[in-house]
């Protein structure tokens, strides 16, 4: 460990922060209609867009057509996209002649897609056109994206109204944050990736013949458009096999750090724009200030593990004379070494982005470990794209829950009674996931048509297995590569862990949202506990760490753990 | 159903709108004013034929060149259609015999050297074009002797296509392996003409 490694994690999260301020105050304004200086040129477009789809921008949706919208619109777009990779072959962007993708696989990357997970059970490189990789999840990473901050705006205006029935409208929301944010940022940054390196073509391979006079075949693509809304939208579905540890979807340290901070500024700018939006503030700057804290805390904590020794060098000094010290490399590029992969990793698995610049399966055990603690904390750090900011509320609801209990009065959060009706939607929410992850990863230990895809046996496994529910169900999209993916079993339950993820976490917080809404507004008694100072910001940690620490802490000691212990033995020898 | 016009609508404009009006405006974009890097960054000798990309590592085994580090994209490794990371776990015992195996090789070949990490652990993409400076400067006795160069002249051109940090912490310290063998081949080129 360096100061330089110390240096890059606090001025990456730094950056973060620093441009989640200006991301969240534009937030605001879209969410309330309020005019940008993009008027002049997408208002027209946004105009046509509503009357071609008889959409009436000033009509509210109450939470339950809030709802079907949304539900609505995914599932469309999950048949759209489903249909384009069947029919991959008959579509024109094809250089490559590839065929269609079978009906499992189709099924689980359209899923995928379309809940903001983006698993990858294929390789981009060898199954996918740039028909499909354009068209097909190029737009569900904008949709995807847009989604969240469509029900991020929902519930920022159910906290705001005083006995109010509707919570905007899905649509405007969703073609709002696809004109007005995702996609100038987008055209902007895959411009400066491009000058940075990453490649931006029709094409699908080049030939070329190396020094020594072998032949060597490049695959390549419209990388760049790509990669800018895979980070952006905390998508994380790469166009290559390896992620953005692939020298074309991130060639240098440059690219490395836009990707970084894209994957976090927008969700942690969801927050802020919910505190403009919802008249809270100095609470959202609580909520902020938590998700930053502790993804700093998992970052240290994997620089440190991806620093210390591992088996393989001990065995290579065994060997040899004179082998240096140094970070675990395997599975890591050497433009990122030890510190750019720890951060990464940390931002990606708090922000259930699931994009990847090293291999987290190679990583030390407790390296991998906390990556996987991170998911299991319910991607609220700083979580997806607007899914982040309402998990992150649901907890804080939570904590008021809990603190109200143990001080005999009636919750409050941001003005609202938090009553029966709320506390149950947000345990349903938080329940539904575990009860996933555990379910399907049990199964899939101890059924063989299962056990047939993992790569080792023993703790490692174990981990594996948990690894791949955990980012399905908490929609990142990471993996333990080594796991073969693309099976009917895993296709087909890892793609219904997705939906359980996304839909079975959205419905439930948009019927909170309509509950909330329906409220009055209170003034802020003496009795309720104040939701913006460090007392509320401990009392939220703990609420985390215990809502999802101890609902996995066995699985995680007979995973990581254990293996961890088994290394210790191995290098005390 | 009110609500399938609008879905439909919707979901096909801004589809089109993201997936094609977007991503072909880049394409567009970057082939005017960013031809090079928009094809992926490709050398050429000064014949003009292609001999890698910039960014994409290659295999290489003559003693004379630089060698990469351990690649798992394809079969025989290098295979720039399958990227991939070996995905060993720290304790597999796959992993841990081959960084034996492999440094047992080092310890011959590179007798004296110091091995580092990078050049006995293999990388995530499995395209890895860089190695760090410590594993560049254990080959270079070999190299050196391979091509009857002075050390000192292998050395200086290993500097020259070394590229520290960006901004002094972003990122590692790193030396791109085909940009140093193509500038290794004009160094022998340059001494045998002069």
């Amino acid at each position: 460990m360096t100061w330089r490694g110390w240096a890059e994690i606090a001025f990456t999260l730094g950056l973060s922060a620093a441009l989640a301020w200006p991301l969240g105050l534009y937030l605001a304004r879209l969410w309330r209609g309020q005019s940008t200086w993009l008027d002049p040129l997408l208002k027209p477009v946004e105009r046509a867009l509503y009357s071609l789809a008889a959409v009436r921008p000033e009509e509210g949706q109450g939470w339950s057509a809030y709802a079907m919208a949304i539900l609505t619109f995914n599932a469309a777009g999950f048949f759209l996209l489903y249909g384009i990779l069947r029919l991959q072959a008959h579509l024109p962007l094809n250089p490559l002649h590839l065929g269609g993708l079978h009906p499992a696989l189709a099924f689980n990357t359209a899923v995928s897609f379309v809940t903001n997970t983006n698993w990858q059970a294929y390789a981009g490189e060898t199954t996918l056109s740039n028909a499909s990789q354009m068209f097909g999840l190029t737009s569900q990473n904008f949709l995807s994206a847009a989604t969240g901050i469509a029900v991020a705006a929902a519930l920022a205006r159910a906290f705001a109204a005083h006995r109010g029935e509707t919570l905007g409208n899905a649509f405007v929301d969703i073609t709002r944050a696809t004109l007005y944010l995702l996609l100038p940022i987008c055209l902007v940054f895959a411009l400066i990736l491009v000058a940075l390196g990453t490649p931006q073509t029709l094409a699908a391979r080049v030939d070329v013949t190396t020094l020594e006079g072998a032949k060597q075949t490049l695959a390549i693509g419209p990388v760049a458009s790509q990669e800018i809304i895979k980070q952006l939208g905390t998508n994380g579905g790469g166009f290559f096999n390896a992620n953005s540890a692939h020298p074309f979807e991130n060639p240098n340290a440059w690219t490395n750090l836009i990707e970084e901070v894209a994957m976090n500024a927008l969700s942690l700018g969801c927050v802020i724009a919910f505190g403009i939006v919802g008249l809270a503030r100095r609470e959202a700057r609580i909520l902020v200030g938590v998700m930053l804290a502790l993804v700093g805390v998992a970052a240290a904590c994997l620089y440190a593990a991806e620093s210390s020794p591992t088996p393989a060098l001990a065995s290579a000094a065994a060997h040899a004379a004179h082998v240096l010290s140094g970070p675990n490399m395997e599975g890591k590029e050497v433009r990122f070494g030890a510190a750019s992969s720890a951060v990464w990793t940390a931002m990606t698995t708090g922000a259930s982005d699931g994009g990847v610049n090293a291999m987290i399966e190679s990583f030390t055990p407790l390296g991998g470990g906390v990556a996987l603690f991170m998911i299991k904390l319910g991607e609220i750090l700083p979580g997806g794209v607007g899914s982040g900011f309402f998990g992150m509320v649901v907890m804080a609801v939570l904590a008021v829950f809990i603190a109200g209990l143990m001080v005999g009065r009636t919750p409050e959060y941001l003005g609202k009674k938090i009553e029966a009706r709320e506390v149950k939607f947000a345990v349903l929410a938080t329940l539904l996931l575990p009860v996933a992850l555990l379910g399907f990863a049990a199964a899939a230990a101890a059924l063989p048509v299962a056990l047939r895809s993992v790569s080792t046996a023993g703790p490692h496994g174990l981990t594996e297995i948990l690894y791949a529910y955990a980012s399905a169900v908490g929609n990142n999209g990471s993996a333990f590569g080594g796991l073969n993916a693309d099976t009917p079993w895993w296709d087909g339950t890892l793609a219904i862990a997705m939906m359980l993820g996304r839909f079975g976490y959205i419905a439930p917080v948009m019927a909170m949202a309509g509950a909330l809404a329906a409220k009055p507004r209170l003034e802020p008694s003496a009795g309720a506990l104040p939701a913006d100072g460090p007392q509320f910001a401990s009392l939220l940690v703990g609420v985390i760490l215990i809502l999802g620490g101890l609902q996995y802490f066995p699985a995680l000691a007979l995973g990581p753990g254990v293996e961890h212990f088994q290394m210790q033995q191995e290098l005390g020898r | 159903m009110r609500l399938l016009r609008p879905v439909l609508v919707l979901l096909l404009a801004l589809s089109a709108l993201t997936g094609l009006v977007y991503p072909l405006t880049v394409t567009g974009l970057s082939e005017l004013a960013l031809p090079f890097q928009a094809q992926g960054e490709v050398l050429r000798d000064a014949r003009g034929r292609a001999v890698g990309s910039r960014l994409i590592g290659q295999a290489f085994t003559e003693a004379r060149y630089l060698h990469p580090r351990g690649s798992a994209a394809g079969p025989t490794g290098y295979d720039a259609t399958a990227s991939s990371g070996t995905n060993l776990g720290p304790m597999d015992a796959r992993l841990i015999v081959r960084v034996a195996a492999d440094a047992k090789v080092l310890a011959r070949t590179q007798p004296g050297a110091a091995i580092a990490p990078d050049a006995v652990e293999w990388s995530g993409s499995g395209l890895d074009p860089d190695i760090s400076p410590q594993n560049a400067a254990a080959q270079a006795p070999r190299i050196a002797s391979a091509r009857g160069l002075p050390l000192e002249t292998v050395r200086r051109v290993i500097a020259a296509h070394t590229e520290g940090p960006a901004l002094g912490f972003l990122g590692q310290t790193r030396v791109n392996v085909l940009e140093a063998n193509q500038a290794l081949d004009a160094a022998s080129r340059a001494t045998l003409d002069g």
